[in-house]
């Protein structure tokens, strides 16, 4: 099976699509693809840096991410922008901390706050859309209805809500995110569940005798979660953006000066005609952050659709 | 239709039971009490006795639960900490800005969406067609307030040429009827008033309505390019229909489905993108209260404001449902 695949180093464009049914899975065949196209590329290629800069944050950045090297350089009315003072290439904030420091400690925490957050959405989603999904009937009603309600609160404002619970802080930031996750991987994994009970190979484990759990767990549910992982994808991008939104209005908690995206925006705000680059900067990375996970997501998207597979 | 509207309220019931359960354990969650929160953490336990039998914080879970409900039915969503005005009140002074706000947004993005992702699909993989594509994802994947700086830096502030912040100008001294502040100005004749208003804006329109523009460009490329390829299309081409004919009556009025729907989702969008949009521009509506009232621990108007949103969300989705039948016969027979 693998012979047929072309070789890592070198995907020559010129191998002939397989064509169905020739025993390819159908995450390999979706890999092949991906490395073929540039959209991907382009997203892998921006996440895999960012997550480059995250890990490696304590050897990159010159100074600590809280810290205040330049406090005796900035006065009200002046703050150094870039290419003013030596050590610090971006200049400094109203606080006196180094612009740059703060961009590459800002990626660990924004990082960090948004694949959390997802990875907690997809779990409560997950185990909220199987019980859902596999048992059907009562269970089923009442997980959904539960999932309605989540669903009429608008994401942010549900978010806004929980960490007002959690008071303010990194995690409350990360669980109110994944919680207001929660019911759209509960939905599409249960959509996805529901549109393979009626199919052959369903049909022929049950002749076979399998236990209904059994067919659930594994046979139905990992034929079900291909949806669930590109939303996941997709919503990385949308957790930073969120996780920045909700610092931005004030929810992250901790000292002003955090290195923080989101929290480096509300500062810059009283600056914005004098140093815009304190705003520009973080928010380009959010930016940038997220144009990378929605690629990803996108062309994962389409390398595991069946109407653009045979292309 | 009138069956299908009595319906659909009645599934509502359930939904909105369930919300206001999970407000009211909220609220007797938020950190220290209801009682601390009313107060603040510095309360003496006095005071907070005080407030727990005024407030009937010491009675029985379900008595309390019963009497917040009777209150919430009667329209009271209790008084606003921060203001000290019933929640009510402060909503519809408040309201009026936010809805011009989002109208404003809302016609930017229907207005430029829906003609952009026709002529990106009819003109497929051509110039129009890449660019709608990458705006489509720059819209996506720029946050809506980093947006709200770059205009403001550049249209505001850089080339002056959009006032930078507030709702209309303070100089002005404008009646106010209605508080929808364009709309008074036409109605009272103070043209200049409508005209300050109508500035101010634009740069938060704009700005908060690229995430709705950027999904409706979108979803309208992707139906017309499923449509236009359609066998009645065909048809309607070798009977020899006129263009606009087959365009307006075939293509449109088909593609359109996806695209109301897409339209009505974009509420909670809106609304999420008002709070912030309207931090940036200290535009003052509800988002900017909002805010406050999230700081505050205004649990009242936090609390008012979520069920507000999910009435408001489901009529709404009632109003795209019955729109359906207006647009595709094939539901009104149903």
């Amino acid at each position: 099976m693998s012979t047929t695949l072309p070789p890592a180093e070198n995907p020559s464009p010129a191998e002939p699509a397989l064509a169905e049914g020739t025993g390819t899975g159908l995450w390999k065949d979706a890999f092949r693809r991906l490395r073929r196209n540039p959209q991907a590329i382009a997203g892998a290629v921006i996440v895999g840096l960012f997550l480059l800069v995250a890990i490696l944050a304590p050897l990159l950045a010159p100074y600590g991410g809280n810290d205040l090297p330049g406090r005796t350089e900035v006065t009200p009315t002046n703050i150094p922008g870039p290419g003013e003072i030596d050590e610090f290439p971006l200049g400094l904030d109203r606080f006196g901390g180094d612009l740059l420091s703060k961009l590459i400690w800002g990626a660990q925490a924004s990082l960090m706050i948004g694949v959390i957050s997802t990875a907690m959405g997809l779990a409560g989603g997950m185990l909220l859309g199987l019980l859902a999904g596999g048992f059907g009937g009562w269970v089923d009603s009442v997980i959904m209805r539960f999932v309605d309600i989540l669903l009429s609160v608008p994401n942010l404002l549900l978010a806004v809500s929980i960490a007002a619970i959690l008071g303010q802080g990194p995690y409350a930031v990360m669980i109110a995110i994944g919680v207001a996750q929660v019911p759209i991987f509960a939905r599409l994994l249960r959509a996805s569940m529901l549109s393979q009970r009626g199919s052959d190979y369903v049909l022929a484990a049950q002749t076979l005798g399998l236990s209904r759990s059994a067919i659930t767990v594994s046979h139905v549910l990992p034929n079900s979660v291909g949806p669930v992982i590109v939303q996941a994808t997709l919503t990385l991008a949308t957790a930073v953006i969120d996780a920045a939104a909700l610092s931005f209005l004030g929810l992250g908690g901790g000292l002003p000066q955090t290195a923080e995206w989101g929290r480096m925006l509300t500062y810059a705000q009283a600056e914005l005609s004098g140093s815009p680059q304190l705003a520009f900067l973080p928010g380009a990375c959010i930016a940038i952050t997220a144009l990378g996970f929605t690629l990803l997501g996108e062309s994962l998207r389409e390398s595991l659709d069946p109407k653009t597979r045979q292309k | 239709m009138l069956r299908v509207i009595g319906k659909r309220l009645a599934l509502l019931v359930p939904t909105l039971f369930g919300l206001s359960i999970l407000l009211f354990i909220w609220v007797r969650n938020l950190p220290g009490g209801p009682a601390t929160a009313l107060l603040g953490e510095r309360a003496t336990p006095e005071a907070v006795e005080r407030v727990n039998e005024l407030y009937g914080f010491n009675e029985p879970i379900v008595v309390q639960y019963f009497t917040y409900m009777g209150k919430l039915l009667q329209g009271d969503f209790g008084v606003s900490i921060n203001t000290g005005r019933p929640v009510l009140e402060e909503f519809a002074t408040r309201f009026p800005a936010t809805l011009e706000l989002t109208t404003v947004a809302l016609i930017f993005a229907i207005g430029i969406g829906i003609p952009l992702g026709y002529v990106a699909a009819r003109r497929y993989g051509s110039f129009v067609d890449h660019g709608s594509v990458v705006l489509s994802l720059l819209g996506i994947t720029v946050p809506v307030f980093f947006l709200a700086f770059i205009f403001k830096y550049f249209f505001a502030i850089q080339w002056p040429i959009l006032p930078p912040d507030g709702r209309q100008d303070p100089r002005i001294n404008a009646t106010h009827v209605t508080d929808f502040y364009v709309l008074d100005g036409i109605l009272t004749g103070e043209y200049d008033a409508a005209w300050d208003a109508f500035l101010h804006l634009i740069l938060p329109g704009i700005a908060l309505g690229t995430i709705p523009l950027a999904i409706i460009v979108r979803i309208t490329r992707a139906s017309v390019l499923e449509v236009q390829n359609a066998d009645y299309v065909r048809t309607a081409r070798s009977k020899g229909l006129l263009e606009k004919t087959i365009r307006n009556r075939f293509i449109l009025r088909n593609a359109m489905l996806p695209v109301v729907t897409t339209i009505g989702l974009q509420l909670g969008l809106l609304i999420s993108g008002a709070i912030l949009t309207e931090t940036v521009f200290a535009f003052n509506g509800i988002g900017r209260f909002l805010r406050d009232a999230i700081f505050g621990l205004d649990y009242p108007v936090l609390q008012g404001f979520i069920i507000f949103i999910a009435v408001l969300y489901a009529f709404i989705n009632l109003i795209v449902d019955l729109s359906y039948s207006i647009i595709d016969p094939r539901v009104r027979v149903q």
